[in-house]
């Protein structure tokens, strides 16, 4: 096995881009995204994602209006 | 599975408000100018609304049009640089109110543009007030009984305007849901085609949801398009290489 096919894709998160719209938590078709306590420098409240039951699937990067998920390599 | 990066083209996080769907067509706009190797060649034509807010945030060349005229604007940029990209980014308001002229007459010449506008039904940078779009009904700060259609007209739905004139690409998608949100890619990514292998006019309208002046919570707002405006605006492919595909 190469390295390169050891890493692994992951939903990474931009939180200070959140404004809180919660358009992902609506769309998310495992559950997995769930409103948190804290907020980001704009004061909107993050949210939060379960890793355990995120498929990465990357509807939630296809909904959000202001580009806080990515789905990228992390090794 | 790919990696789904953010383009690089949104060289700044966006102005709109929580919830606006201009958020959504700005990164479909740019994942698709990025996917055609456009970025450099792309020029946009911005007249007044809150699809300006992306003339700061968009990496593409832009130029600022009297209000409701980006469509003349960007006839003339395209017929002195032909090989370029152009491109118009309007709302409804801007579009089909103040350059309803502009809009069409770009349609009837069949200038070789892409228009995209985006529809919420409402006047929405400058408070909800009510535009050509609004629905019968439809509550604005300037029908607070809702709009009367004996009084204001039906609502303007500029494809069946179009339709029958000799235009190159048609389409009318929302970003209600993922599924339709692929699709608005698909229909922007054909008129873009459309344009740059001379093809004639094409012109993408896009259902958005304006939570702010609607006064509804975003899953209400969503509800709303799928209940009741899609009822007044069905999406789909109306016009594709020149030949109505719905007749």
């Amino acid at each position: 096995m190469t390295k390169a096919s050891k890493k692994r894709l992951h939903m990474v998160q931009h939180h200070e881009r959140c404004k809180g719209c919660g358009f992902c938590i609506l769309e998310c078709p495992k559950e997995a995204l769930s409103v948190s306590d804290d907020v980001n420098r704009k004061g909107y409240p993050l949210v939060k994602l379960d890793e355990e039951k995120c498929i990465v699937c990357a509807i939630c990067h296809t909904v959000c209006p202001d580009y806080v998920f990515e789905r990228r390599e992390v090794a | 599975m790919a990696q789904k990066l953010i383009p690089e083209l949104l060289v700044e996080d966006n102005k709109f408000c929580p919830g606006c769907g201009h958020g959504i067509v700005n990164r479909v706009l740019a994942e698709v100018l990025e996917e055609l190797g456009l970025a450099d060649k792309a020029v946009g034509s911005l007249a007044v609304g809150c699809g300006c807010l992306m003339m700061d945030t968009f990496g593409t060349d832009w130029v600022q049009a009297p209000h409701g005229r980006a469509a003349a604007v960007a006839v003339g940029v395209k017929r002195v640089r032909p090989e370029c990209c152009v491109f118009t980014y309007q709302g409804d308001g801007d579009s089909l109110a103040i350059g309803f002229s502009e809009t069409m007459y770009a349609a009837i010449r069949n200038e070789n543009i892409t228009a995209i506008i985006v529809n919420n039904g409402i006047f929405g940078m400058t408070g909800g007030q009510m535009a050509p779009t609004s629905l019968p009904g439809q509550r604005t700060t300037t029908s607070p009984k809702g709009r009367d259609a004996a009084l204001t007209g039906q609502p303007l739905n500029i494809i069946n305007q179009m339709k029958n004139l000799p235009v190159g690409y048609l389409a009318r998608g929302s970003v209600d849901t993922a599924k339709e949100i692929n699709k608005v890619k698909k229909y922007i990514r054909t008129g873009i085609e459309t344009q740059m292998k001379g093809g004639g006019y094409s012109m993408i309208e896009i259902l958005s949801p304006c939570p702010t002046n609607w006064k509804m919570t975003l899953q209400n707002s969503l509800d709303h398009i799928r209940s009741t405006v899609r009822a007044t605006y069905p999406l789909g492919e109306f016009v594709k290489d020149g030949e109505r595909t719905d007749a």
